[in-house]
C-alpha cells in the first residue's frame, strides 16, 4: 500500500542523497519526493512516497532514521493526516480540461492559440485523475511537485 | 599558536588517543604527510596498498576496541580503501578513514587522480563529511569519532580537499568539551518494562537458548553475558563474530551455530522455546529459511540498532538498548524475580543437548586419529595451532574453509581474541589485520590463518611486515584450491571446478617469503606438522610463514541444507544429512 513518509533533514551537501540512496540501496522505490528548506533554513523537511507492506515500511522508517543527518522521521499514512500535491501543466486546451482543473483550484498563467499553462492542487488521486482528463494527446508538458504532507491535529514533525 | 589544516589534524588525532595511522601518500595527501612527518606523537605505518590500511586500522580495532585511523590519498588511493571500509561498516567496527581530495576548485572537473569519494563510499559508511573550512578539521574530527565509537559502531570517512590543509592557512585548534549532534542521539536506555517482561518470558522457559553476536564483544558486554548465564544455566551459543564473547570451554556453551555451527547449536536453535539474542542480528548465514527458522520459539532481541530488530525475524520482546546496560538491567530483573526457572525441564533440556552433541557434535578425535594418515586434514592444522598456542593467540582468519575451521576448532576463551570478516567475507583481510593486532600488541602471539587463495590477495603486505619489523605466525592452509568454492561445486555443480582450481601455477611459498626477508616452511606430512609449529612459534622475533598442504578433498561439516531448509536440516558429513 502507499505510504507517506516526513522526514526533517540537515540541510547539508549530500544529505539529500544519502536518503534517495538509501532506499535504493535497501530495494525500496521512490514514487514522489518532494524537499525544501523550512523555518530557520538550517534543516529541510522532505515528503517520501513508497509503496510496501507494514513491515516495510517499518524498515524503511527504521533504516532512514540511521543517517546521521536525519533528525527525525515519521509515517504520516500511520494517522490522520493532509496530502496535497501539485502540478503545472502545459497543453492544448478544452474545456473539459479547463472545468477538471478549475475544480482543484486551478489558476490559469499563461494562454495563446496553441496551448495553455495552468497550475492545479489536490490529493494525489485527485491529481490521477485530472492529468487523465487531460489526455494523453492533449497534455504538451506536466510537472508535478510529488506529494507534500502534514500530520492531523495536534500531531506535529518539528524539532 | 596557529596551525595549518595538516597539523590541526594531526593534533586532534593526537586528542582523540590515536596512536597509528595506516596509510599510502599520494598527490592530494602530502601537505598531511608532511604534517605527520613534523610530529612525534602519532606513528605512521606505511602499508603496500590502501586495501592493507583499512584492514591494519579494522584489526587495530577489533583487537583493541579503539577506532583504527587509515589515511589515503584521493582516485586510486580513495577506491582501493571501499573494500576495507565495506568490510569494517558490514561488522560494525569503528573506523575513521581520511582521504585526501583534489583541491577544491578542482571538484568536479575530472581533475587529475579525482574520484567522487563521499558518493562512491556512501552505502558502506556510518556518516561521511567532507572539509569545506580548514578551522573545521578539529570539529569534523571529534565528531566523526564521537559517531564511529558510539550507538552500533561503523566506519567514517574524512575526504579533506588538499587546499584545505595548505601549510600557508592557519587557524587556531579549539576542541570542544562535549560533542552534541541535534540529529545524532545514541544512547538508549533499555525499556524497563520489556526487561520486566523479557526476565518473566526467559524463567518460564523450559527450552531456552542465548544466542549471543558480535554487539557482544564491540559492547564490551561479554561480563555481563557470563554473569547473566550463572544464574540461567541455558545453552550459550555464539556466532561466527560473537567467537569469544562466552568462553569455549564452558560446559554450557553449544559452539557456533549457522551455516557451518555445530548440530547442538542448531538443533539447540530450532527447538527452543525461548531465544534470547543478544547483539546478533540474524543474518541469513544463520536464520537459513527464515519462515522455516525456530517455529515454536518466542524470540527475545537485545540490540542497540532498532532497524536490526524484526529485519529477517519478528521478535515478540524487543529491547533497544546497549547490550552492557539492558544485561544489566536484565540480571537485576531476574535477580529480584519471584518465578524459578523449571529446573527439571532445563535439566531434560540440557540432556537433550548433551545427545545432539554426542551424536553429531565436532568430532576432535576423528581427524586427529587421521594424524598419522597420508594427507593432513585441515581440522587438525586448527587444533595443532591451539595447542601450539595454548588457545591464547590472537588469531586472524581470510575467507573460505581454513575460516570456518578456525571458527570450529580454536576455542576462543576470550573476547577480541578472533578476527575476522564475518560480514562482507573479505579475502586479503586476515594479514594486514594481523599487523594491525601485532602493533597493538607486541608482546602477543598474533597469528594470520590463510588459505592459499585468500594470502595471495593482500601478499604485498609482507613487505610491510619486514619494514615494521612484526613478528606474526602464519598459518597457510594449503588446499591448492579455492576450498569453499570447490566445496559448492562438488555438492552443487556435479563436481565441475570452474575456475577454482590452479595447482600448477602456484608460487613456491617458503621462496617467496623468504624473498621478503621472513621465514618460510613448509610441511607437506602429517608427522611433521606439530615439530614445525613449535619451531615456529619459537622464532618470537620473525614472521614465520608456514605452508601446510592439507587434504583437499576435505569438506566444512556440518552444513546447513539450503535452499528451503531449516536451522535443523544439516549436512554433517559428504553426502550424509542429519
Amino acid at each position: 500500500m502507499k505510504r507517506i513518509i516526513s522526514i526533517l533533514i540537515e540541510n547539508k551537501p549530500g544529505a539529500l542523497a544519502r536518503v534517495v540512496g538509501l532506499f535504493h540501496q535497501r530495494g525500496y522505490n521512490i514514487e514522489t519526493l518532494n524537499v525544501g528548506p523550512v523555518f530557520d533554513g538550517s534543516y529541510s523537511r522532505m515528503t517520501v512516497t513508497t509503496r510496501g507492506t507494514e513491515s516495510d515500511v517499518e524498515q524503511i522508517t527504521k533504516q532512514i532514521n540511521k543517517i546521521i543527518d536525519v533528525i527525525k522521521v515519521s509515517d504520516l499514512t500511520e494517522g490522520e493526516h493532509h496530502e496535497y500535491e501539485f502540478i503545472l501543466a502545459k497543453f492544448k486546451h478544452t474545456d473539459k480540461i479547463l472545468k477538471t482543473l478549475k475544480a482543484l483550484n486551478g489558476k490559469i498563467h499563461e494562454k495563446n492559440k496553441e496551448a495553455m499553462v495552468m497550475s492545479a492542487w489536490g490529493s494525489s488521486s485527485e491529481i490521477e485523475l485530472a492529468i487523465k482528463t487531460i489526455g494523453k494527446t492533449n497534455l504538451i508538458e506536466l510537472v508535478r511537485s510529488g506529494s507534500l504532507g502534514l500530520h492531523e491535529g495536534i500531531k506535529v514533525l518539528k524539532i | 599558536m596557529k596551525l595549518s589544516g595538516g597539523d590541526l589534524l594531526m593534533r586532534a588525532l593526537k586528542d582523540e588517543g590515536v596512536k597509528f595511522i595506516f596509510g599510502y601518500p599520494g598527490g592530494a595527501a602530502l601537505h598531511i604527510y608532511d604534517s605527520i612527518f613534523r610530529q612525534k606523537a602519532l606513528d605512521h605505518i606505511l602499508v603496500r596498498h590502501e586495501q592493507g590500511a583499512t584492514h591494519a586500522a579494522d584489526g587495530y580495532s577489533r583487537a583493541t576496541g579503539k577506532p583504527g585511523v587509515a589515511l589515503v590519498t584521493s582516485g586510486p588511493g580513495a577506491t582501493n580503501a571501499i573494500t576495507g571500509i565495506a568490510t569494517a561498516y558490514m561488522d560494525s567496527i569503528p573506523l575513521i578513514v581520511i582521504s585526501g581530495q583534489v583541491q577544491s576548485h578542482l571538484i568536479g572537473t575530472d581533475s587529475f587522480q579525482e574520484t567522487d569519494m563521499i558518493g562512491i563510499s556512501r552505502p558502506v559508511v556510518k556518516h561521511s563529511f567532507i572539509v569545506q573550512k580548514t578551522e573545521d578539521i578539529p570539529r569534523i574530527v571529534q565528531e566523526a569519532f564521537h559517531i564511529a565509537t558510539t550507538g552500533r559502531p561503523g566506519p567514517v570517512v574524512i575526504d579533506i580537499p588538499k587546499d584545505k590543509t595548505d601549510p600557508s592557512i592557519l587557524y587556531t585548534y579549539k576542541r570542544k568539551k562535549e560533542i552534541s549532534l541535534r540529529s545524532y542521539q545514541p544512547r538508549v536506555i533499555p525499556h524497563p518494562g520489556q526487561i520486566k517482561k523479557a526476565s518473566k518470558n526467559i524463567l518460564s522457559a523450559e527450552r531456552p537458548v542465548i544466542y549471543a553476536g558480535g554487539g557482544v564483544i564491540l559492547g564490551n558486554a561479554h561480563k555481563e553475558l557470563i554473569a547473566l548465564n550463572k544464574l540461567l544455566k541455558a545453552p550459550v551459543t555464539n556466532t561466527l563474530m560473537g567467537l569469544g564473547a562466552y568462553p569455549a570451554n564452558d560446559k554450557f556453551f553449544l559452539g557456533m551455530l549457522g551455516m557451518h555451527g555445530t548440530y547442538q547449536a542448531n538443533m539447540a536453535m530450532h527447538h527452543a522455546d525461548v531465544i534470547v539474542a543478544i547483539g546478533a542480528r540474524f543474518d541469513d548465514r544463520i536464520t537459513n529459511t527464515p519462515s522455516m527458522f525456530a517455529p515454536n520459539a518466542r524470540i527475545i532481541h537485545i540490540d542497540v540498532d532498532p532497524a536490526s530488530i524484526s529485519k529477517i525475524i519478528n521478535a515478540d520482546i524487543p529491547i533497544v538498548g546497549q547490550v552492557k546496560e539492558s544485561l544489566a538491567a536484565l540480571i537485576k530483573e531476574i535477580k529480584r524475580s519471584k518465578i524459578k526457572m523449571d529446573s527439571e525441564a532445563l535439566e531434560s533440556w540440557n540432556i537433550q543437548i548433551s545427545e545432539w552433541r554426542q551424536k553429531h557434535g565436532l568430532d576432535h578425535d576423528r581427524y586427529l586419529s587421521q594424524f598419522k594418515s597420508q594427507m593432513i586434514a585441515p581440522q587438525v592444522v586448527v587444533q595443532e595451532l591451539y595447542h601450539a598456542t595454548s588457545g591464547n593467540a590472537y588469531v586472524t582468519s581470510d575467507v573460505g574453509q581454513h575460516q570456518m575451521f578456525v571458527a570450529q576448532y580454536y576455542h576462543f576463551n576470550k573476547p577480541r581474541r578472533w578476527i575476522n570478516s564475518g560480514g562482507l567475507g573479505t579475502m586479503g583481510f586476515g594479514l594486514p589485520a594481523a599487523m594491525g593486532v601485532k602493533l597493538a600488541f607486541p608482546n602477543q602471539e598474533v597469528v594470520c590463518v590463510t588459505g592459499e587463495g585468500s594470502i595471495q590477495m593482500c601478499i604485498q603486505e609482507l613487505s610491510t611486515c619486514l619494514q615494521y619489523n612484526l613478528p606474526i605466525k602464519i598459518i597457510n592452509i594449503n588446499n591448492e584450491a579455492l576450498g569453499m568454492v570447490r566445496q559448492w561445486q562438488d555438492m552443487n555443480y556435479g563436481g565441475r571446478h570452474s575456475a577454482s582450481t590452479y595447482s600448477d601455477s602456484l608460487p613456491d611459498f617458503v621462496k617467496l617469503t623468504q624473498s621478503y626477508g621472513h621465514i618460510g616452511m613448509k610441511v607437506t606430512k602429517p608427522s611433521q606438522l606439530r615439530k614445525t609449529l613449535d619451531k615456529a612459534f619459537s622464532m618470537k622475533d620473525k614472521l614465520v610463514f608456514v605452508d601446510v598442504y592439507v587434504d583437499p578433498n576435505e569438506h566444512v561439516y556440518p552444513m546447513l541444507v539450503a535452499p528451503n531448509g531449516s536451522m535443523k536440516d544439516m549436512w554433517i558429513k559428504k553426502n550424509t544429512k542429519a
